[in-house]
């Protein structure tokens, strides 16, 4: 089968730090995946990698069976279809949660386009959908800055939503979260799960655990161990390293 | 439910082009019809004046669309001001033709004193008015594409975007300071006699420019209403907040730069291009980066990212400019530092952010106690 999301080789340093230190990573499509690792394990380094936000000095990124994305901007990686959620939850605060999510909506990106764009009934019926999804349905209207951090982290699912990525990319999306969020989150993304590919980088393990999937672990730029949660926390290395700390 | 008008753009968006349209309407009368002495007559000289204010409120309206919505500061909009001003003054230069001092057919005053035999080429076809009026929009909205592409492309943002901006302008000074540019060097050009035949110091088109002026605006803000209240100008909103967020969720946000950035500094030339016929000079000092930062002043002073506050604010901060350099001219720049540093600390949302606070505050204070309102009765 052909992966959607193919790393090899790929290697990344600042001022002589190596970030990421010949790093391999395939992703099948549907599949979901979590990267766990140590602070400076290079986990976002590897997201920023993948969205052209960094381009690596050495190595391989394929999107899709083909596309190079090493050669692309941001903005055309993102309309190929890959998604991220950052860490910190950022969405447009002087913009309603509505517009929020309507600026998300897979259509067509060009200024003159949006210039002239107006929501048609089954783009309006999408929004209502997403927002039954993420329960802000009542806050439709809001300035989204007026959100707490639980419902700003839902807005920013919702928006990924919206987008129809085929590869979604999540930076730690349960920090600083209730445990009734936390597994609501889980639930959720194991829905999105189904029809895309996901990643998940996260340090709470008992959402990894609440996720069930295959599970990489990174270390110092590279893999470290790979496989099952059980087996992975098994391993030797990976409790000297991280867990056991 | 707000009302909303056909384009998505709000019903409260018409007040200002309402009132703009009667003033296009009221001044000319004022002026030619109205007999000296009534209290509703205008003279000839505060019909300019406010003809002045209204060039200074469109280059503030189209700063904001820059500032307020994409977060462009621009310390250097002053240069596509007096680009579209010189455009306007070559064609009225051209205009006064054999009647110079010098009474050379073709040459201006300037190149005949400085022994030039033939007109440069760049100064071709501005004899004609719909080629110079199509160069007030060219030239401005060319240099800033050009300028655009490169400082938006290279992700040059925030105070070193603003410092470039300021160069520019700069730069430009000095060019026009030199007699060999062939723009009339530090004197720029003057003593014009007609626009498209009318006589220039004539009421009747001092009357007509007003009115132009003032239309121009209205159309300028009604256009930049549209363009923020579109799905465009969310992503202006939400790029001058969180770019690299609006990166990830697929859009090139230098276009959208690039495109509001080229509409500003369009609308910038138009404005400069309407004040020359009225204060009837353009010189280099229009370049000068003060009169840029002035600019930057009118918007905040008004209330950033509104388009209104910015149209408020040239005209308020203006009007007390020119109260200010009657009474006490020496102090008049201490009271603009002092305005600054007060609008800065204290009204962030300028004057309108003001007025819209005390309004809600009101509006609540009211709903709280409907029963301690006195009823009126009938």
């Amino acid at each position: 089968m052909e992966s959607l999301l193919y790393l090899d080789g790929v290697t990344v340093s600042f001022d002589g730090f190596k970030a990421l230190n010949g790093l391999s990573l395939v992703l099948q499509p549907g599949e979901m995946r979590a990267v766990i690792g140590p602070n400076g394990a290079g986990k976002t380094t590897m997201m920023d990698v993948i969205t052209g936000k960094t381009r690596p000095q050495s190595g391989t990124v394929l999107f899709d069976g083909g596309t190079d994305l090493t050669k692309l901007r941001e903005n055309d990686i993102a309309t190929l279809g890959i998604g991220r959620k950052f860490q910190r939850p950022t969405v447009f605060e002087h913009l309603s949660v509505w517009d929020n999510l309507e600026l998300a909506l897979k259509a067509p990106r060009g200024p003159f386009s949006t210039l002239m764009w107006k929501a048609a009934a089954e783009h309006r019926a999408r929004i209502n959908e997403i927002l039954a999804v993420i329960r802000l349905g009542d806050r439709r209207d809001r300035l989204a800055g007026g959100l707490s951090h639980g419902e700003k982290q839902w807005l920013e699912i919702g928006m990924l939503l919206a987008q129809e990525p085929r590869l979604l990319l999540v930076d730690e999306p349960v920090a600083g979260m209730t445990d009734a969020e936390t597994e609501q989150t889980a639930a959720l993304l194991r829905d999105v799960a189904e029809t895309r590919s996901v990643v998940v980088v996260e340090h709470d393990m008992h959402f990894v655990r609440a996720l069930g999937v295959k599970v990489t672990c990174l270390h110092e730029g590279s893999v470290l161990a790979e496989g099952s949660l059980d087996s992975v926390s098994a391993n030797q290395q990976v409790i000297d390293v991280y867990l056991g700390r | 439910m707000r009302m909303v008008l056909p384009g998505g753009l709000d019903r409260s968006k018409l007040v200002l082009p309402i009132l703009l349209l009667a003033a296009a309407v009221y001044v000319p009368v004022a002026v030619l019809l109205i007999p000296e002495g009534s209290p509703f007559a205008l003279s000839v000289h505060s019909a300019g004046l406010f003809g002045k204010y209204l060039c200074y409120a469109l280059l503030a309206l189209a700063l904001d669309l820059v500032w307020g919505y994409c977060g462009i500061l621009s310390l250097g909009h002053g240069a596509f001001f007096a680009l579209g001003g010189y455009a306007m003054g070559m064609y009225l230069m051209r205009q006064i033709g054999p009647r110079g001092v010098y009474g050379h057919p073709v040459l201006p005053d300037f190149m005949v004193f400085l022994n030039w035999q033939e007109l440069p080429w760049y100064w071709y076809g501005f004899n004609h008015f719909p080629f110079a009026a199509l160069m007030v929009l060219l030239v401005p909205g060319l240099l800033a594409f050009a300028f655009g592409w490169f400082a938006f492309r290279s992700r040059v943002t925030g105070v070193y975007l603003s410092i470039i901006t300021q160069a520019l302008t700069f730069a430009l000074l000095l060019a026009f300071f030199r007699n060999d540019m062939g723009f009339g060097g530090n004197n720029g050009l003057t003593d014009f006699k007609e626009i498209l035949g009318f006589e220039l110091q004539a009421p009747g088109t001092r009357a007509a420019l007003f009115a132009a002026t003032a239309l121009a605006l209205a159309l300028c803000y009604l256009l930049a209403a549209w363009v923020v209240s579109s799905k465009a100008g969310k992503v202006m909103t939400a790029l001058r907040d969180a770019e690299s967020r609006v990166r990830f969720l697929g859009y090139d946000v230098e276009r959208y730069k690039l495109f509001a950035w080229t509409l500003s500094a369009m609308m910038a030339g138009l404005a400069g291009a309407l004040y020359v016929p009225q204060v009837g000079i353009i010189n280099p000092g229009e370049f000068a980066p003060a009169a840029s930062i002035e600019a930057v002043i009118w918007v905040a002073v008004g209330g950033r990212g509104t388009l209104t506050g910015a149209v408020i604010g040239a005209v308020m901060v203006n009007f007390g400019k020119s109260w200010f350099t009657s009474a006490m001219p020496e102090f008049w720049l201490f009271a603009l530092g002092g305005l600054f540093v007060l609008v800065t600390l204290y009204l962030p949302r300028g004057v309108l952010g003001l007025v819209s606070d005390l309004w809600s505050r009101a509006e609540s204070h009211r709903r709280r106690r409907p029963d301690d309102v006195p009823q009126a009765s009938p």
